[in-house]
């Protein structure tokens, strides 16, 4: 007597691969489904934003007419953030991620270190605005400035820094380490003249993506209460700010449609920038990579 | 190797003028002290969040009861006589959006995932991937603008009852958000699960679908669930998405057709309008974000324990 | 495979220079553990300079962790312990007081894969002179022609020390590596393995190197092949299970060993 019915296994065969055929389309269908809401956002905020994007649109600022409202504050502001927040969080983050890798023992405390990172990555950024308006804006008494949205935000996005830079670091070959301690070198002389060189281009490209992250963050710095009515630009980092999500975010809520086009317009704006930033990254990642 | 020049120099003795062992050895010391300070600021930041949120919401308590915070079912704190703060109105609002992004975003995350690990060529991943990074990047704002001006009216067209500020549309597009984060890490948990596992089926006879289904889900299940984890996290913290498009009326009830309020959109709130420094309302918001943030270490806690612990070794 | 005859020529030359040779290393009962794995046992050798010193052994013998060990790089691994005695010219290189770094800048290393740096060639060589302090441009010049020079390679590259030297074949990344490494004149050059990953040729180009280099550098390379052993070595330390086993000049251990391990060990019966 056979076990196997081979006439009925064909005839279930049949049925098994149907079933698969037409699952691999629910799967292929589900994927489709991001893109095309990618699409169909990209599409309508194009449309709409696109009667209110002009020149003036950068060179205005914000008005209570929609067809004079512009970015000129917020757009500077943003600039400004940025340049506080990028040596500020690359400082902190690589200087982080050189400790972790070349130098901490393996103990307790590393552990926690590291631990205690990758639960910093999952606090909602609404809290990191908490953390900035008592220990920034109220403890350290800098005010509603770029400094302390700044520093808000740069602890804010440390450890995405801190991870891309470990990672960055760690797949520089051991030999080359080697290689310079042989040569009579100190740690220190090795990490700046033969890790950070070979590792600067993956730094450089986790610090972008996690500064396109930082530009595009609005509830950090309605927490600490940023104006979005400015009629300045800043002169200095303990200036009063606005920022370019916040402006939308300020736009979006206004119950006259005329002011979604201009939130759009905003939009238009910001994801230009992102992409922009985003290519130059995968720009670095490309021209760089494995080069050993 | 014979060089001739009329001035032959030693390196070993040049080496042994020039080189400043003293100040070499000096720095030696010094950088690793210097780093393990930077290093100190990680763990600084994460205690000056704690006691942040624990400072200020004892002083909440001493003008709120804390038993009164914890279960009460009606939040009004801007009530002109007697204001109420009963955060559960707020963790219910929280809790609509987070189980609506779920239902979106499991489903089709881990879809994706198993298109992505199982089905699709290199050439298809290679440029799916980047896209699905693209959407992940999309700014939180953005997609408020999206689930206001773009999803709540088409839910509008469909079921007219649907007010203006409710729980459904921002809750889809939060699960939207989200997908990206779940399939790219229930990717890596799938493609992880070595070759051999699905060989030995596909000998069998096996199809695709039943070797995703019975071999490659059950072996990256722990990777699954605690991307899913990780993703009810991202959900319950998001903040600007409910903020422009769930409105400010707490309720404690599972309605998601009108307007609710959640922990992150009552900070907001808050910090947008002119509730001054001191005030009660003042700190109630470290309460709320208290809650919050408690919520999300939770979470996180849960998605690396079942990660380490139901970690399989291949 | 039986016993390998050496070419005559050479044994001649050796008579010659024997005489009259100080140590630079003498190991005197040294252990070494890693965690609690004794990798090294109670090792007594005397290594003189201006001499090419072979180190063979099967895999695992602790050949190439006993070369780690003289200029200290073994220390990179963590659970590693010592005791005993190294002296590198009268000197206890495990001393509190010896500071590392100046050991190794006497005493430089070309490892199993070549391992040049992502920089320029140019770069590569300078880096031991510039770690060192030496910034002066024409000195740095004048180093890198005559290291380049003295690697033997400075025909094929000094059209192009500009580029990446990882731009280079095996071969000749393994020559910028030996280069870098005479850029700093040590006193002797520790070899571990230095043609396993080249190509035949390569590994002819460097066993000449080798031969070349005796004159101003003493030589001690770990190779697990027999044959450039007798070719290029003077002496020959034969290693197998952490133990020397045997010590000798290198024409007695390959046509007429003392210990019946060594014997089996050439003759190939084992390893």
């Amino acid at each position: 007597m056979k076990f196997v019915n081979h006439e009925e296994v064909a005839a279930k065969t049949k049925t098994r691969l149907t079933k698969n055929t037409l699952l691999k389309g629910v799967f292929a269908a589900a994927t489709g489904f991001g893109l095309v809401v990618l699409a169909i956002l990209l599409y309508r905020i194009v449309t709409q934003g696109s009667d209110y994007l002009s020149f003036e649109f950068f060179t205005s600022f914000a008005s209570r007419i929609p067809e004079n409202s512009g970015i000129k504050a917020a757009i500077l502001g943003s600039v400004y953030l940025m340049l506080v927040v990028a040596p500020v969080s690359m400082f902190l983050g690589v200087g982080t991620a050189i400790y972790l890798e070349e130098y901490a023992k393996r103990n307790k405390f590393t552990n926690f270190i590291k631990v205690n990172i990758s639960n910093l990555a999952g606090v909602p950024s609404v809290v990191f605005g908490l953390l900035g308006l008592t220990i920034f804006v109220r403890f350290f008494d800098l005010g509603i400035s770029i400094l302390a949205a700044g520093l808000t935000m740069s602890l804010l996005i440390l450890p995405i820094i801190i991870v891309a830079s470990q990672e960055a670091i760690r797949a520089v070959p051991n030999e080359l380490r080697e290689a310079s301690f042989a040569m009579g070198a100190t740690r220190w002389q090795t990490i700046l003249r033969v890790v950070l060189p070979a590792s600067i281009p993956g730094i450089l490209t986790g610090s972008i993506l996690a500064l396109s992250r930082a530009i595009g963050e609005t509830a950090p710095l309605v927490v600490i209460g940023i104006p979005t009515i400015l009629m300045f630009t800043p002169d200095g980092i303990m200036s009063t700010f606005t920022a370019l999500p916040m402006q939308i975010f300020d736009w979006t809520k206004r119950p006259q449609v005329e002011f979604h086009d201009v939130a759009a317009a905003g939009i238009i704006v910001l994801m230009g920038l992102l992409i922009i930033m985003n290519s130059i990254a995968v720009f670095i990642r490309n021209k760089y990579q494995k080069r050993y | 190797m014979a060089m001739n020049e009329p001035q032959q120099i030693s390196v070993q003795e040049l080496i042994a003028q020039k080189s400043n062992r003293g100040l070499l050895a000096f720095t030696e010391k010094l950088i690793p002290k210097i780093l393990f300070l930077i290093a100190s600021v990680s763990v600084l930041t994460t205690i000056g969040i704690v006691f942040t949120l624990i400072f200020e919401t004892v002083t909440f308590f001493t003008e709120v009861n804390i038993f009164g915070f914890l279960t009460g079912t009606e939040w009004y704190p801007f009530a002109n006589s007697t204001p109420t703060y009963g955060i559960l109105p707020l963790v219910v609002g929280t809790l609509k959006i987070t189980g609506i992004a779920i239902l979106v975003a499991v489903p089709i995350g881990i879809a994706t995932a198993i298109f992505l690990s199982e089905y699709a060529s290199d050439r298809v991943r290679r440029f799916i991937k980047p896209i699905l990074e693209v959407l992940a990047g999309v700014p939180t704002i953005v997609y408020g603008f999206f689930a206001l001006t773009f999803v709540t009216p088409i839910l509008r067209s469909i079921y007219p009852d649907i007010a203006i500020f409710n729980a459904l549309s921002p809750g889809i597009v939060v699960g939207i958000m989200i997908i990206p984060m779940i399939a790219s890490l229930s990717e890596d948990a799938m493609s992880s699960v070595p070759n051999a596992m699905r060989d030995g089926a596909y000998a069998l006879g096996a199809t695709k679908l039943e070797v995703a289904v019975k071999i490659v889900l059950p072996a990256a299940l722990s990777g699954i669930v605690a991307s899913t984890v990780l993703a009810i996290s991202r959900a319950i913290g998001e903040t600007m998405i409910v903020a422009v498009a769930a409105g400010s009326t707490p309720g404690f009830n599972w309605d998601v057709t009108g307007s609710i309020q959640t922990m992150t959109a009552y900070i907001v709130q808050v910090t947008t309008g002119d509730a001054g420094y001191g005030t009660t309302i003042y700190y109630s918001i470290y309460a709320v974000g208290f809650t919050l943030f408690l919520f999300t270490l939770a979470m996180n806690m849960l998605a690396q324990f079942i990660s380490k612990r139901f970690r399989e070794e291949y | 495979m039986t016993t390998i005859v050496k070419p005559e020529v050479k044994t001649a030359e050796k008579e010659t220079v024997k005489k009259n040779k100080s140590s630079v290393y003498k190991t005197e009962q040294l252990n070494l553990w890693y965690g609690s794995n004794h990798a090294l046992k109670n090792i007594d050798l005397d290594i003189k300079e201006n001499e090419v010193t072979a180190i063979i052994g099967p895999s695992g013998c602790g050949k190439s962790t006993y070369i780690k060990t003289l200029n200290r790089m073994i220390e990179t691994i963590p659970s590693v312990k010592t005791s005993g005695v190294i002296n590198y010219r009268d000197k206890n290189i495990f001393d509190k007081e010896y500071q590392v770094e100046e050991l190794r800048t006497k005493v430089g290393m070309v490892f199993q894969k070549p391992n040049p740096f992502p920089k320029s060639i140019y770069d590569n060589i300078a880096y031991g002179p510039r770690i060192h302090g030496i910034k002066n441009k024409k000195i740095l010049d004048q180093i890198v022609e005559k290291s380049l020079r003295g690697a033997a390679i400075w025909d094929e590259v000094k059209d192009r020390l500009g580029e990446n030297a990882y731009g280079l074949s095996g071969g000749q990344q393994q020559r910028i590596c030996i280069a870098r490494c005479l850029a700093i004149e040590p006193d002797v050059i520790l070899m571990d393995e230095p043609t396993s990953a080249l190509d035949p040729i390569s590994t002819l180009k460097v066993e000449e190197l080798v031969q070349d280099l005796k004159k101003d550098y003493s030589i001690i390379i770990v190779t697990h092949n027999m044959q450039q052993a007798a070719r290029i070595s003077d002496k020959t330390a034969f290693f197998l299970n952490g133990e020397v086993v045997e010590f000798d000049e290198t024409d007695k251990i390959f046509s007429n060993p003392s210990d019946e391990r060594t014997e089996d060990y050439i003759s190939g019966r084992f390893g």
